[in-house]
């Protein structure tokens, strides 16, 4: 049985030290695995998230990383993501390592590490002083004679933890919306959380099989949490609330702000269960304000071939 | 006379600047609003791609990030970052692209990385996301940015992304750099434009109520100014009716 709790999931699969991906750009961020990580008290994680956005920034804040991989540090469309600076420029709570790429070379990192590829081949890094920065950005020279090439090592997190609309008991999980790099990621990964919005049948999946992402041959845990991307979305089901990301950019220039808070809505709070609870309790209106209304795909016809 | 701002002036030089383009990358903030007034005005079959791996968007409202949901529905196609990257951006398809950055030299390089020391920063800024990509692989690129003279730099603290590097005609082929690289830099002042010989960056247009003098004080290298230096047309009603009413009603990026 792959369905359980997110505490028992983050209990099972996320070990100290451990290289962790929770992927989603800008939608799908899991933000309640990361939560149960900080209050498990998750200590030297090396943290890999293509946009280490607020859950990254609170992780970080919360002292569970040793070293962040990634490609665009910001919260987006808003501004800095303060605690990461604090940790990268004056080591509060502790000091962070950085390695640093673009998108492109992350996109490429995870491909590599699905693959299982040594590295993967890419035409950037130009004239740029990247290079310089991160010594395993490399260039090597194309045997067919078309001169330098730049490559990236494989990424193989030992967990991944991904957000999606839905999946089946088994872990076949369908996903629409930005795809972002879940499927490389997973593939990538030597064990797979699924967090969902909903658990639905197998025939459901099985009904538009061009939906499915991830298929549960890769997934150890599924986890149903619904609202588990808030304060980002999960297209169709809500949006992103910009408050909060506003909020946080207030909160998180203050050292003593952040730690109220994470103290107050992480470990004041038993489970995602609570925190919702919480949430509602300080906006009745919340869901609504955030509910997306429907735009439906007109169905397809895949047929009957017996 | 209708009155604007100098943020409504740029987003209106960069719009224009799009017309008879077919596929534009897009990034968050004002290049986002040019990109949609652009689609409504000089470029109506202007494709918007997203590096969220979106292609054809049509937002229904001003997006918050380049991973607004909004860009989703009613989009062309939604593909996966791989796709995006490889098969968009490197496979050639994207005619121009809008970056911006905290600083940029006399040859359209950029600095998103950090102010000081790589390895102990004074301020660290976000990094490159896809925009050293970009720069290297979108046929055109267009800038947009404040100018100050503290952005418009004699020397870098990091290159992210490649400009006209140090200037040598044909340093960017030789490279293996397949676009052609920045064309253009439009700021809230004053637009520029970069010589074929140099690489250099050049003064070549100026909007309406700003002098020379202003231009070159906030620009920290001696400031080349064209023979033919134009002033910019100033907005029109419809573009600032599609700017106000429509684009960016709340005046989050315009005001």
């Amino acid at each position: 049985m792959k369905i359980t709790t997110m505490r028992d999931a983050i209990a099972r699969h996320v070990r100290d030290g451990d290289t962790l991906a929770i992927e989603g750009f800008t939608a799908f961020i899991c933000f309640a695995a990361a939560h149960e990580i900080i209050r498990q008290g998750r200590r030297d994680l090396t943290l890999c998230r293509m946009t280490p956005d607020l859950i990254y920034d609170q992780m970080i804040a919360a002292g569970c990383a040793r070293k962040l991989v990634f490609s665009y540090l910001g919260n987006p469309g808003v501004g800095s993501l303060y605690c990461i600076r604090r940790a990268v420029e004056k080591g509060i709570p502790r000091p962070l390592e950085l390695e640093e790429y673009s998108h492109f070379g992350m996109v490429g990192r995870y491909m590599a590490g699905a693959a299982r590829l040594p590295f993967f081949p890419l035409r950037s890094y130009l004239g740029a002083d990247q290079p310089q920065a991160n010594p395993r950005i490399q260039f090597v020279e194309s045997p067919y004679g078309d001169g330098p090439i730049a490559v990236v090592p494989p990424l193989n997190p030992d967990v991944a933890i991904i957000h999606a609309q839905r999946a089946d008991a088994e872990g076949n999980t369908q996903l629409w919306g930005l795809l972002g790099v879940q499927k490389e990621a997973t593939f990538a990964s030597e064990r797979v959380i699924v967090v969902v919005e909903e658990i639905v049948d197998s025939e459901i999946i099985r009904s538009d099989p061009n939906r499915t992402v991830i298929p549960g041959l890769l997934v150890h845990s599924v986890v149903h949490e619904p609202y588990a991307a808030y304060p980002s979305y999960a297209q169709g089901y809500y949006d992103r609330d910009n408050l909060f990301y506003l909020e946080w950019d207030r909160i998180s220039q203050d050292e003593a702000a952040t730690q109220a808070w994470l103290e107050e809505w992480v470990f004041g709070v038993e489970d995602r269960a609570g925190y919702l609870a919480k949430l509602q309790a300080q906006e009745p209106g919340i869901w609504q304000r955030l509910a997306p209304g429907q735009a439906l795909s007109q169905p397809v016809n895949y047929g009957i071939y017996q | 006379m209708t009155t604007y701002t100098p943020s409504e002036m740029m987003i209106v030089a960069s719009a224009r600047a799009l017309a008879r383009q077919r596929v534009v990358f897009v990034g968050v903030g004002l290049p986002n609003i040019a990109c949609n007034l652009a689609r409504r005005t000089v470029a109506p079959e202007l494709e918007l791609v997203y590096e969220s791996g979106v292609f054809g968007a049509r937002p229904a409202r001003l997006p918050l990030s380049i991973g607004d949901p909004t860009l989703v529905s009613g989009a062309t196609l939604v593909c996966p970052m791989a796709d995006l990257f490889m098969n968009y951006l490197q496979g050639g398809r994207i005619d121009v692209a809008f970056l911006g950055g905290a600083q940029i030299d006399r040859f359209g390089n950029i600095n998103t990385t950090v102010i000081g020391d790589y390895a102990r920063p004074k301020v660290r800024l976000p990094g490159s996301g896809g925009a050293c990509e970009i720069a290297i692989h979108a046929k055109e690129i267009f800038m947009i940015m404040r100018l100050k003279r503290r952005a418009f730099v004699e020397k870098l603290d990091f290159v992210t992304s490649a400009g006209h590097l140090s200037g040598t005609p044909g340093e960017r082929k030789a490279l293996g750099i397949p676009g052609s690289g920045p064309q253009l830099v439009v700021t809230d002042k004053a637009i520029f434009r970069f010589a074929d010989d140099t690489g250099e960056m050049f003064l070549s247009s100026i909007h309406p109520g700003v002098t020379v003098d202003e231009v070159r004080a906030e620009v920290s290298w001696p400031l080349n100014v064209a023979g033919d230096l134009v002033e910019t047309e100033p907005p029109t009603a419809e573009e600032l009716r599609l700017i106000r009413e429509e684009l960016d009603p709340a005046g989050v990026y315009c005001k």
